[in-house]
């Protein structure tokens, strides 16, 4: 492309010079790592993760001193990151059975660290200006009277469902098919194309049906109702051919690195005692996906406000 | 002359008109005989498997999948000979980003400030092309640190310049290779058309698996898709050049070798300069896919604003790629075309030499400040022109959703029911034999016997994936989709092809649809269109209708001028002429750009499968989610690309015939 001798001579010399300008001395110098050394946190892609992760390496931070490493990847890809010491410590697992029998009880790389305090709730749920106008429709007897009003351009002759992101295992189809449900299932495949579905049909007073969960800070704007399903009893979803009960409650748990457990990092510690409530990951979450607030700024308000928690995270 | 061109194009010689009429005749008995049967025996042998069920042979990926990640730990080779490459990748990518992006050791900034890299890249601009482009460069620049991401802009610049040294190392000497030798090229190719078709999110997990998560896998995700132009353009320049001038340098007593670099190349260059140019796009077409697996940049900003559907933060993000994307497109571009000035020794040397010296030292000044000020280390602000977007874009798109969703519900409803639906139910319930016989007669008529056993192999291929009738609903949306984005291409294709304002205002639209990360406009789209097949079908015609309207223009703006003259000597008018001149004329370029229409339409099928449109691409994307949907991801994504090669050989073919039937 430079065709000019010239011109590469010169581009050599400006080479050499600001080579030596690196040599300079910096300028202004950053603060100094403390004690806690690095810790490799994964963040998955939901607000309530987020407000999880903001709160912890706030803490981490700014008590300890730690330098947190976030890696932004996906609930499969944090798991894979445990052998090779890549992730110290998923902050919420959903369940994932399958990744728990691999790395916990068969590798033997990731040790479960107990519940963070919230409660998972999977269920379907209705978009509330429904519920006052067409009675009963929160009874999963009364669906069939209405599926007609939830027929798309995605659903034949038959009502729609609506499913969100894949991560999650659904036996939406299942109980469908077995509670003999009008009803088809479709797949919109992430979470973003649910919310707003959801959101949309709201404020249209468009019908909509559909898979959801809490806690979801989404549930602040658009208060979405669930819809009783036959009561969930143990190993009722154990069969996923037949299963036509409403889901377990999830308790929500951390999961970390053997390795990570056993370096005796005072971040360690942190992690295992980290427990709240819906409502404070509700508070923080909401600070996050309304307010925009950062991270750090998110987390020092929920922080302020309650030292005594934190303190007991920190073991003292 | 002009005469005797305008007759070929406007009245056909008569063997070709009846070789023309010949085919069409074949062409809708063929439509004939798919319906009859279709309708006749519809409902047999469709194939239908449910979303949760798995087939043998997608079990047996998943044991493969699952056998490479036992083994990526404990087998030596595995660790020692990816160890290598990654730990090589890591460091260079890491280089990078301690030069432009990320501060270094106890610094606060960069090794290169902002001042420094501003002043630095617009004399480099310069330097490679001239004046305006500098100060393109300079703005551009500029305006990302007003947005407020100049660090992730730095970080997505640092890891595409990685991904694209990388990718160019890689593909201009195979490229070169393929030139010279066409069975390398023959064995090649399929590779080439695997790689970019392929879908990315089949292949994040198994990379991130044998390179672990960090900045290697994000470049090699990257280069998987940036190799396959840089190759293949950089094969096509040496084809360019005409055979007789090799022929006459070997006459005169150089080797091969000399050929090769003493003229062959020199006259390439041009070309694989437009080659390094599509390397770098399909580079920042990545950025957001790359962001899933914890690549730095922009892309991480953009699907943390989808978390919470926050649309004016992930616009502007998306806007910092699509600013970065015109600024390294433009200046390509225009080195491009200053080889080919310099070629022609156009150009002033002295004067030129004078102002590069002068520019050197400025930049190295500039560089020098950066390293001592803090206002140069760190873009100063806080980006409150990018809130200022943000906000305005929040607020522009709620306006838009609260007075125009009943249009938009209005439309989707109309082409589902009126089109897709009774397409999709023509193609999911006829027998997979009669539609798959139909690909193959198809085949024969267009090509050869070639063409016709690679029709074959790919229908026999999709069945064998157990997903003939996913294939078969994500076809009729792709059908969809590449009738509207054809015709648009064409429309506006020609309407720009004529008229070189219109083509400046239309051109800057044009690459912002071509690298805004769909993630961004996924959003609005289905606040509009709701999550439907239709929001897929948007997003596809989106990203694949500039490509098309690119090559259409391209078409019409290189029809000899004799042609066009000759035309209007014979008195048309305006739309005789876009008819019956200017149409028949760019046949080639009709359809060159249906076929690319067809597989950047084919691109976006993974991103259907995120906004409800089901089918494959929902398939791909759970395998990426689910351990034991890993399988079926993999089939899914075989699936696609067995789709796209039988339909891009297919308008090849055609493309081919319309190209003879315009000589």
């Amino acid at each position: 492309m430079f065709k000019s001798h010239r011109f590469r001579r010169g581009a050599t010399l400006m080479l050499v010079v600001s080579a030596i300008t690196f040599a300079l001395p910096a300028a202004v110098p950053a603060q100094a790592a403390a004690a806690c050394g690095t810790v490799n946190l994964a963040d998955n892609a939901w607000v309530g993760y987020e407000a999880d992760l903001a709160v912890v390496s706030y803490v981490l931070k700014n008590s300890l001193g730690c330098k947190v490493v976030v890696k932004n990847i996906s609930e499969q890809v944090s798991w894979q990151g445990f052998p090779t010491g890549q992730v110290d410590a998923i902050l919420e697992n959903w369940g994932h059975e399958d990744l728990a029998a691999k790395y916990i009880t068969k590798q033997k790389v990731a040790v479960d660290l107990g519940s963070t305090g919230n409660n998972g709730i999977i269920g379907w749920y209705v978009v509330p200006w429904m519920v006052a106008k067409y009675p009963g429709i929160t009874n999963y007897k009364n669906l069939n009277k209405y599926a007609s009003l939830f027929k798309t351009s995605e659903s034949g002759s038959m009502g729609a469902f609506l499913d969100g992101d894949p991560s999650y295992v659904t036996n939406d189809a299942a109980i469908i098919k077995n509670l003999k449900l009008n009803y088809k299932v479709i797949f919109t495949g992430s979470e973003a194309a649910l919310i707003t579905s959801f959101r949309a049909a709201q404020a249209q007073k468009k019908p909509m049906i559909g898979y959801f969960y809490e806690p979801q800070w989404f549930l602040a704007e658009v208060p979405l109702v669930h819809v009783t399903l036959p009561k969930w009893t143990k190993g009722c979803d154990a069969d996923p051919k037949t299963v036509a009960c409403d889901y377990p409650p999830y308790p929500l748990n951390k999961v970390a690195s053997v390795k990570f457990m056993n370096s005796g990092s005072p971040a360690a510690t942190v992690i295992k005692n980290f427990k709240w409530t819906n409502a404070d990951q509700n508070s923080v979450a909401k600070s996050l996906a309304v307010g925009k607030l950062t991270d750090d700024a998110a987390a020092k308000i929920w922080v302020d406000a309650h030292p005594a928690i934190v303190k007991a995270w920190l073991g003292k | 002359m002009a005469t005797t061109l305008l007759s070929k194009t406007m009245g056909e010689p008569a063997p070709v008109a009846a070789k023309k009429s010949k085919l069409s005749f074949q062409l809708s008995l063929l439509t004939t005989g798919f319906l009859f049967f279709a309708i006749l025996l519809r409902g047999i042998a469709t194939l239908p498997l449910d979303t949760s069920s798995l087939t043998s042979f997608q079990n047996w990926l998943n044991s493969v999948s699952d056998w490479i990640g036992n083994n990526r730990t404990s087998n030596p080779v595995f660790t020692f000979f990816i160890n290598v490459i990654r730990d090589f990748i890591d460091t260079f990518v890491t280089g990078i980003q301690d030069l432009i992006s990320q501060a270094v050791g106890n610094n606060a900034s960069p090794l290169l400030g902002w001042f420094g890299i501003v002043v630095l890249l617009s004399y480099l601009a310069y330097a490679v092309a001239n004046v305006r482009i500098a100060l393109l460069v300079c703005g551009g620049l500029i305006s990302l640190g007003l947005l407020g991401y100049w660090q992730e802009s730095m970080d997505t610049l640092a890891l595409t310049l990685a991904a694209v040294v990388l990718a160019l190392i890689i593909g201009i000497p195979l490229g070169i290779c393929a030139g010279l030798f066409p069975r390398f090229e023959k064995i090649i190719t399929p590779a080439l058309d695997f790689a970019q078709v392929m879908p990315t999110f089949v292949y994040l997990t198994p990379v991130t698996l044998f390179f672990l998560i960090g900045p290697a896998s994000a470049t090699i995700v990257t280069m998987v898709y940036a190799i396959p132009p840089a190759l293949r353009i950089t094969a096509v320049a040496l084809h360019e050049v005409p055979w007789s001038s090799v022929e006459a340098a070997v006459s005169m007593g150089s080797t091969r070798m000399q050929a090769l670099r003493k003229v062959q190349l020199p006259q390439a260059k041009r070309t694989i300069v437009v080659g390094i140019n599509q390397t770098i796009m399909a580079a920042l077409s990545m950025v957001t896919i790359a962001a899933l697996i914890d690549a730095p940049g922009l892309g991480k900003v953009v699907i943390r604003a989808l978390e919470s559907l926050d649309i004016g933060s992930s616009f502007q993000a998306g806007l910092g790629i699509v600013i970065l994307a015109v600024v390294l497109d433009r200046t390509t571009t225009a080195a491009a075309s200053k080889v080919d000035a310099e070629n022609s020794h156009l150009l002033d040397h002295k004067h030129h030499r004078q102002i590069l010296k002068i520019g050197a030292i400025v930049s190295v000044i500039a560089v020098v400040i950066s390293r001592i000020y803090l206002w140069a280390g760190n873009f100063p602000g806080t980006g409150v022109l990018g809130h200022d977007i943000a906000t305005y874009t929040d607020n522009a798109t709620n306006w838009f959703q609260a007075h125009f969703v009943n249009v938009t519900n209005g439309i989707t409803n109309a082409v589902s029911y009126g089109l897709l639906n009774p397409l999709q139910s023509l193609l999911t319930n006829s027998p997979w034999f009669v539609t798959g016989f139909a690909f193959v007669l198809l085949a024969a008529i267009l090509g050869g016997r070639k063409l016709t056993l690679v029709a074959i192999f790919c229908v026999l291929g999709i069945v064998g994936t157990g997903l003939w009738s996913d294939t078969m609903a994500t076809l009729a949306s792709v059908l969809v989709a590449s009738i509207a984005t054809v015709t648009i291409g064409i429309v506006v294709g020609v309407w720009i092809g004529r008229s070189k304002r219109a083509d400046q205002i239309i051109r800057p639209i044009l690459d912002a649809g071509q690298v805004l990360p769909a993630f961004v406009y996924l959003v609005p789209f289905l606040g509009l269109f709701g999550a439907t097949r239709f929001t897929a079908i948007m997003a596809a015609i989106v990203y694949a209708a500039p490509a098309s309207i690119k090559l259409m223009a391209d078409g019409i703006a290189g029809i000899p001028a004799s042609i066009s003259e000759a035309g209007i000597a014979a008195g048309s008018s305006k739309w005789q002429m876009i008819i019956k001149v200017q149409l028949p004329s760019a046949r080639r370029a009709v359809a060159l750009s249906t076929n690319q229409g067809i597989i950047y339409v084919l691109a976006m099928v993974v991103v259907g499968g995120l906004v409800g449109a089901g089918g494959l691409g929902y398939l791909v994307v759970a395998g990426f989610a689910q351990l034991n949907l890993t399988g079926k991801g993999l089939a899914a994504g075989l699936a696609i690309v067995l789709l796209g090669i039988l339909l891009d050989r297919i308008t090849q073919a055609a493309a081919v015939r319309s190209t003879l039937q315009g000589k």
